[in-house]
């Protein structure tokens, strides 16, 4: 499939907002679902919708194949060594936050310190706070340079004998910025300390081997990378998994239940309390499917294209701040400002020519504070979007100028 | 590509009291309330003083960083409600939020003129993304009264 057939696989792009053809720029926040995906959804509940691991029945079975061959598919699309090292959550939120609840929880105490950048999202830095204030941990950030990147000579530094967790994001949601886990994952098991990363941004755009990485936990969400929301995954290995206990509690995930005390099932579905994300699982399936399709290689090499031709264009229009490394070293998304015009009203004028582009802090306060910014504007690509669509932006940017320029 | 809708949001008097806001600044007076007041999802943030005697509002002063929405109905407001009884301002903050729904506001029962450059955000409701922009002051209006009283 070619790239300009990919965009037709989506319906939703099909449309016109505000009485324009709808320019979808904001698939850092969600992406859009493929044809594909809907119907997969569909289809599993109009013929094999039944509650897994338990019916004798066909249906039940059906369900527990698609469910079970859901998570195969994303072993072998991280290159997980089994399926016992992966869990179906909601979303990388609770996939963190199971790392910090549970993994956090067992091993940090008084005095120990958990690594982690000024660039992480909210997610990956409260459930870390939280577990911090119980056990006597500290938190310990790594310096952020002008360019928006991190350093390994400070990571060496900052990397310490008293690190049990090393948290970070694969990709910032907010800069772009593609940090070097492989690195940064030696320097940490060098200290005996875990490395948990946030792949909300980078499993959506680029191969992710885990194995290759040696990371420790890796976390990402269905509904970044073509899929549905409320499905997502905890990579852990094994032998950590294995030691960890459960966070929730109750059917799905035991083995046997006494009335005093209880016993779990084995992994991955120790992890798993409650009648799991079914169809959130197939249609993340069928997402996966269409990628791998698509090429991960060829995603990647695309978006990079456009973003690199949306920070040329968007350069040349006055006042233009874009935050970040070069367009040669990030991914597909360029958060930035426009003098005289605030990100919000920017968001409105441009919503008002059909183009979504994200406004505010990006959940990412403390990352806002360190650029001293109160918002941004942030555009995002994926494998649907083209150059068209930065043209639109960047005529509607200059519209945007012009108009907020003409009242004052 | 024309912005044709987008001067129902932004009118001439909405960009006048945000690039010349009434009331930007503090109440050097110690029997002053002060409000802070955030926007957690987008960022703005409006620090408000005021000070009533008497039941009524006799100075009401802002600061902070927004958007041309947010800055400009803080200056609308703060200009609308000096001078008036703690109740007025109350009940006009409701009226706000009404006219914010796009409700239609019944001119016997209020006279909108009251609300004086106020009445320029009625645009505003027809953008729902936006009126928590256009809220921020009135809810720390609201917030500091209550505190007050």
């Amino acid at each position: 499939m070619n790239m300009a057939e990919v965009r037709k696989q989506f319906p939703i792009l099909d449309q016109e907002v505000n009485g324009h053809p709808l320019v979808y720029l904001d698939s850092a926040a969600t992406s859009q679902k493929p044809q594909v995906v809907i119907d997969a959804i569909n289809d599993y509940y109009e013929r094999n919708n039944s509650n897994v691991h338990r019916g004798v029945h066909t249906l039940g079975s059906r369900a527990t194949e698609d469910y079970e061959g859901a998570r195969d598919k994303v072993r072998e699309f991280i290159n997980a060594s089994s399926i016992k090292e992966v869990v179906f959550v909601r979303g990388t939120t609770t996939a963190i936050n199971l790392v910090a609840s549970s993994y956090g929880r067992q091993n940090l105490s008084e005095g120990d310190e958990i690594v982690l950048t000024k660039m992480e999202h909210h997610s990956n830095i409260i459930p870390w706070q939280q577990v911090a204030k119980e056990t006597g941990a500290k938190l310990k950030y790594l310096p952020l340079y002008e360019d928006g990147t991190i350093s390994l000579d400070d990571v060496r530094e900052a990397v310490t004998d008293r690190t049990k967790i090393v948290a970070v994001t694969h990709v910032s949601n907010v800069l772009g910025t593609i940090n070097r886990i492989k690195e940064m994952a030696q320097i940490a098991h060098e200290h005996g300390a875990v490395i948990a990363v946030d792949g909300a941004q980078s499993v959506p755009h680029m191969k992710v081997d885990v194995q290759d990485l040696d990371v420790d936990f890796y976390a990402f969400s269905g509904h970044k990378m073509i899929g549905p929301t409320g499905i997502g995954v905890l990579y852990g290995k094994q032998s950590l998994l294995e030691d960890m206990e459960p966070v929730e509690f109750g059917g799905e995930m035991i083995d046997f239940v006494h009335l005093y005390e209880s016993t779990w099932k084995e992994l991955p579905w120790k992890f798993e309390g409650g009648t799991p994300i079914i169809a959130g699982a197939v249609g993340l399936a069928a997402a996966i499917d269409f990628l791998n399709e698509v090429g991960l290689d060829e995603i990647e090499k695309h978006e990079h294209d456009v973003v690199q031709y949306a920070m040329q264009k968007m350069n040349e229009i006055d006042g233009m701040t874009i935050y970040g490394p070069d367009a040669k070293e990030r991914a597909g998304l360029v958060t930035f400002n426009l003098e005289g015009v605030h990100p919000h009203d920017l968001a409105t004028a441009l919503d008002s020519l059909g183009i979504a582009v994200r406004a505010g802090h990006h959940c990412a306060q403390p990352l806002m504070r360190e650029l001293e910014v109160v918002a941004t504007a942030r555009a995002s690509f994926y494998l649907y979007n083209d150059k068209k669509d930065v043209d639109h932006l960047v005529e509607g940017l200059k519209k945007a100028k012009e108009y907020f320029g003409d009242v004052f | 590509m024309s912005f044709n809708n987008l001067d129902t949001l932004y009118r001439q008097v909405i960009m006048d009291h945000y690039k010349n806001p009434r009331n930007r600044g503090t109440i050097e007076d110690e029997g002053s309330i002060t409000v802070e007041m955030n926007n957690p999802t987008c960022g703005d943030r409006i620090d408000l003083q005021m000070k009533v005697e008497d039941g009524i509002v006799q100075d009401a002063k802002f600061e902070g960083e927004g958007c041309s929405i947010s800055m400009a109905s803080a200056s609308m407001m703060t200009q609308t409600v000096t001078g008036k009884p703690v109740e007025d301002a109350l009940k006009m903050s409701e009226i706000f939020s009404e006219m914010m729904l796009g409700k239609d506001i019944d001119e016997k029962e209020f006279n909108l003129d009251d609300m004086g450059d106020v009445q320029a955000l009625q645009g505003v409701a027809k953008f729902p993304a936006r009126i928590k922009c256009a809220t921020l002051a009135w809810k720390a209006m609201e917030k500091g009264v209550d505190e007050e009283q």
